[in-house]
């Protein structure tokens, strides 16, 4: 399997990731080496082989329906690089 | 008295031959003088230290003090700790001070430990070396040319070099276990969701798991004491009585039925590690086990398996980190979009965006099946051979790491040379199994590990093996030149 | 060429949880931005899902109402994309093994006939933040308060061919959910908001036109002004020789046109896998048959009720039955007043009317069943007339009050005395001689008729308070006496 720079700039963009120029052909090149890696999987007959999600077959627990959170806007926005009026700020979205 | 186990600074606490403040101040101070020889610290925490160091001695005055009470410890910075930096080791979390705590790091404040700081580690847990840092890379004391391990590569670093008695780590495809065998020290990985995940980074949130890095299996024993148990804020953590682990540490080892995968000394291994690990196994007969050859034959596939699930669930779990409510954002950014890109593009380092870029390609549209899907098929294939050599035997051993450590940079520009290191590590995290590393040797000064196996929560059993092992031999007392 | 439109409907209910799906804030409406946004619904590192019982519980309530196949084990999946108000960068949703499967809905047309519409799935998922675009100049601003609350998301078959079935579709799943109590059903606070699937297609043809989806759309008017312009919109085009683009519409209320949204242009893929900080959900048949006992009057039922036992209309029993509130509301009054079609045509009409104008949701409005049920007896026991009670209640509308207490303050009350009944009668007879004149010299058959005249002039007299039958008799007996 090998990638090229159009399929590494493809799914960096998915993954809103900036990806320098100069770095791309080491990327399509590392990505293609992983992939290769990786394709060992085809190899392997999984015909009826249910996929495992989770190492434990344990079930969803469920919660109560309480409210248990209080107001921390202070101390969570604390942390945000942009707040105004309580919001948090990005630029202009446009829909 | 840097050559402490807990349980022994535990006695000294409470025997009044110190006080929590003067270890604590020791040990800071022994942190600023020699931590600047292998950066296994981001964050030292001196006044939260001292701070609980002196409600600790109150307890023990009072005589109201646990075990736990005053003992020092570090926390991998990967566990959230209120008011203190969590960086996860990289830029994208370099200004973030937590507004909650882990509570793994919760468990351990309530159990009146003190918390001497941060430790280095792989860019979001993600590596076997720890030169992903956004801080630098961790060097390992038997030979500061070398990588301690990753990704807990400060809390094994830290632990060996004797500026903390003992720390936390976690471990998603060996985290724990690997640099704890580069290092010479003590490190278990619990069975998937025996210790809370609730505020410890997420990196592969099915494969992640707190645990221990210590000197001995009994200090581990005491530090599961603390971190296991049930939390209603992780879904994902098991419902179920918490043992005393240091009760069984004594029983002995008659009886005691060992496997050797026939895989895990077969392909490309380091002679001398395969040697060492047959001594330990010796050591072991010698102690009443028996032995026998068993196989695991997917062991292989745990590469590929692994390099598509981790970071399938990475590339999700990541998207939080985005530049809007906290961690890095980019300069100026020109519109939502330049927003995203260059803050995350600027925020993560080269290793985390690869994992990403694999991730998001393994789960995109036709590829679905025939990796994140097969994978899965693959997961349960391997945890089938556990499951079924595990109803023959009680633990399975071999080596923790095919090779000693390796020499900083000698790997870091071949991202697959990097992860066969972890072939022997990764499928227990598939499995969801609990496995420990402990000190078994050493080639060429550089120490090697024993990992033991155990079935699902049999963490009882590993602590009770390592623990006979350990009062049989002394590869675990051994410590770097000039510690 | 004839068209026929090709409707789907998604529909997003938000749960009437207290706390959100998987975490411990409120789920109120309209605090202030970000104060009910804990460290979970703002995604901080580290930070984990608790699933909320009672969204399941919920869920699953709909499927039986719906008759439906509940998934005994359903899974929730992570769809990531990147949107400010999406914390996480991915929704926990339901894709593969959602909650409630394959059930149907019968709505009914206004022709009186009935048609099944497929329900394909519902499923649970996180509600986004929202986006404040005009806030500040350059820049939109995040609130994530709402970020977390619980959505059933409800897809049905594209089983509509008009906006008015698909009216009737969405009014049907309200009046469902709003009835089990799972949704407040408040449109304009969004807790109930619909996506519209259009597509055309000649008529007699099997295979489905382009379709365009139109979103988050959360009234009932705008629903149909919405359809009927898109399949409008559609139709012209493609006469007009051009082609429909599959895409992502808004509608804008204000111009009444759905136009193209910039953010969704681009084809989206959305790496759907199983969220591994979640665990399957698995429910036994004990689990939901214990739910079943717990169900209330659904609508249908409620309409046969409601024709039985205050004999309504077929059309009356209909409408007041259709919304959970409105029914209870109706009930109420039904009760106090003791006169249902009293009641039914107060609630349909006084009521609905000022609840429309002002654009009130009737759990909202400023007159309670109790105070109109107050009113409606005072008609009934011949204290105020028909007209008089429309004076009282616009009072009681604007300023509040019960009927009686406005009936006293107001001096709106019937006069009943007959004497001075008799007092006015004899001063407008007496004010007005011409028309006594013509009334005595009128043909007998003429004379019912011209009686109207005085009457309304009795009535201004006495301000509308002087009783109609009791009036109606004094004037016959004293102008037939003058004839006489």
């Amino acid at each position: 399997m090998s990638l090229d720079r159009t399929d590494v700039d493809k799914i960096a963009h998915l993954a809103r990731l900036q990806i320098e120029e100069q770095d791309a052909p080491e990327y399509a090149q590392n990505l293609s080496n992983i992939l290769d890696l990786v394709d060992q999987m085809q190899a392997i007959d999984t015909t009826n082989v249910l996929p495992m999600a989770h190492p434990l077959d344990a079930v969803q627990r469920l919660r109560s329906d309480l409210v248990t959170e209080e107001n921390q806007r202070e101390l969570l926005q604390s942390v945000a690089p942009a707040v105004e009026n309580g919001l948090f700020l990005v630029p202009k979205v446009i829909e | 008295m840097f050559d402490k186990t807990l349980a022994e600074l535990a006695a000294g606490l409470k025997t009044g031959q110190f006080s929590s403040v003067e270890l604590t101040q020791a040990y800071l101070a022994r942190i600023k003088a020699e931590d600047t020889k292998y950066n296994s610290f981001i964050s030292v925490t001196d006044d939260l230290a001292l701070e609980q160091a002196a409600a600790a001695d109150s307890l023990i005055a009072a005589g109201d003090a646990g075990t736990f009470t005053g003992l020092p410890i570090a926390h991998k910075d990967i566990f959230c700790t209120q008011g203190v930096r969590t960086s996860c080791a990289s830029k994208m979390l370099d200004n973030f001070i937590s507004p909650y705590n882990a509570t793994v790091v919760d468990k351990f404040n309530q159990a009146g430990a003190v918390t001497l700081g941060k430790t280095n580690m792989d860019e979001f847990a993600m590596g076997s070396s720890n030169e992903s840092s956004f801080y630098g890379p961790c060097k390992n004391p038997w030979n500061t040319d070398c990588v301690p391990g990753g990704s807990s590569g400060g809390s094994a670093a830290a632990v060996s070099a004797q500026l903390t008695p003992a720390a936390t780590g976690s471990d998603t495809g060996g985290s724990i276990r690997q640099p704890a065998a580069l290092c010479g020290i003590t490190g278990l990985k619990p069975t998937y969701g025996r210790v809370s995940r609730y505020g410890m980074i997420a990196f592969a949130s099915s494969l992640d798991q707190g645990g221990p890095m210590t000197k001995t299996a009994e200090d581990a024993a005491l530090m599961l004491n603390v971190m296991a148990g049930f939390d209603k804020r992780d879904s994902t953590s098991a419902d179920r009585d918490v043992p005393d682990y240091t009760a069984d540490l004594t029983k002995p080892l008659d009886g005691l039925r060992i496997g050797l995968p026939k895989e895990f000394f077969s392909g490309d291994i380091n002679a001398d590690i395969a040697a060492q690990t047959q001594a330990a196994i010796k050591e072991f007969e010698k102690l009443g086990a028996t032995v026998k050859e068993v196989s695991l034959p997917n062991t292989a596939l745990s590469i590929p398996a692994y390099y598509i699930i981790a970071p399938a669930e990475a590339s999700s779990n990541l998207s939080r980190f985005d530049g809007v409510r906290y961690g890095y954002r980019c300069e100026d950014p020109v519109d939502l979009e330049d927003l995203y890109k260059r803050s995350r593009g600027e925020g993560f380092g080269p290793e985390v965006k690869r994992r990403i870029l694999v991730g998001a390609y393994a789960l995109s549209e036709g590829f679905y099946d025939a990796y994140y899907n097969k994978a899965q098929q693959i997961r349960r294939l391997i945890r089938d051979d556990f499951t079924k050599v595990l109803s023959e035997v009680d633990v399975i051993m071999g080596p923790t790491t095919p090779h000693p450590a390796f020499k900083i940079g000698e790997k870091s520009s071949d991202p697959v040379a990097m992860y066969m290191e972890d072939i022997f590590t990764l499928s227990l995290n598939l499995a969801g199994l609990p496995g420990m590393s402990i000190p078994c040797g050493t080639v060429d000064g550089l120490p090697t590990g024993l990992q033991i196996i155990g079935d699902y929560f049999a963490e009882q059993k590993l602590l009770n093996v390592a623990h006979q092992f350990q009062l049989a031999t002394d590869w675990h007392k051994q410590s770097p030149q000039g510690i | 060429m004839e068209w026929e439109a090709v409707i789907g409907l998604e529909i997003h209910a938000q749960l009437a949880t207290k706390s959100k799906i998987f975490s411990g804030a409120s789920t109120a409406f309209g605090a202030e931005p970000n104060t009910q946004a804990c460290a979970v619904d703002l995604a901080l590192p580290g930070t984990l899902p608790a699933f909320n019982e009672e969204a399941l519980r919920m869920a699953v309530k709909f499927g039986l109402a719906v008759d439906a196949e509940i998934g005994r084990k359903s899974v929730f999946d992570r769809k990531n994309y990147f949107y400010p108000d999406l914390p996480k960068g991915y929704q926990t949703s339901q894709l593969f093994h959602p909650i409630v499967g394959i059930g149907h809905i019968d709505i009914t047309l206004e022709d009186g006939t009935t048609k099944r519409i497929g329900v394909t799935r519902a499923h649970l998922e996180e509600d986004a933040g929202k986006s404040l675009h005009d806030e500040f100049p350059g820049m939109t601003g995040i609130d994530l308060n709402r970020a977390g609350t619980p959505l059933l998301e409800i897809v049905s078959e594209p089983d509509m061919r008009s906006a008015e079935e698909a009216v009737a579709y969405v009014r049907k799943v309200h009046s469902l959910v709003t009835s089990l109590g799972i949704c407040d059903g408040n449109m304009s606070e969004g807790s109930f908001r619909c996506d519209c699937n259009v597509s055309v297609r000649p008529k007699g043809q099997e295979e489905y036109g382009t379709r365009t989806e139109t979103k988050n759309i959360n009234s009932f008017r705008f629903i149909e002004k919405a359809i009927v312009g898109e399949i409008e919109r559609q139709i012209d085009l493609i006469e007009d020789g051009g082609r429909v683009i599959q895409a992502t519409r808004l509608y804008d209320a204000d111009k009444n046109e759905t136009r193209s949204m910039r953010s969704k242009e681009e084809a989206n893929d959305y790496r759907y896998f199983p969220c591994p900080d979640l665990l399957p959900i698995v429910i036994d048949d004990d689990y939901i048959d214990a739910i079943r006992q717990t169900l209330p009057e659904l609508p249908d039922a409620r309409k046969a009720r409601f024709i039985e036992e205050y004999k309504l209309s077929e059309y009356d029993a209909m409408v007041l039955s259709a919304d959970h509130n409105m029914a209870a509301y109706f009930e109420v009054i039904a009760k106090t007043a003791k006169d249902a079609k009293l009641a039914a045509n107060w609630v349909m009409g006084e009521l609905s009317k000022l609840l429309n104008q002002h654009d009130i949701d009737i759990t909202n409005s400023p007159v309670s069943a109790e105070q109109l049920g107050g009113l409606l007896m005072r008609i009934k026991d011949d204290t105020i007339s028909g007209k008089i009670a429309k004076q009282v209640f616009e009072v009681m509308w604007s300023e509040g009050g019960s009927a009686d207490e406005i009936i006293e303050s107001k001096g709106l009350k019937q006069v009943t005395d007959s004497g001075a009944i008799e007092q006015i009668v004899d001063e407008v007879i007496a004010n007005n001689t011409p028309q006594v004149e013509q009334y005595v010299n009128a043909e007998p058959d003429k004379r019912g008729k011209m009686i109207g005249f005085f009457m309304g002039q009795v009535m201004k007299a006495s301000q509308g308070k002087a009783n109609p039958g009791q009036v109606q008799g004094v004037l016959k007996q004293k102008l037939d006496a003058l004839v006489n």
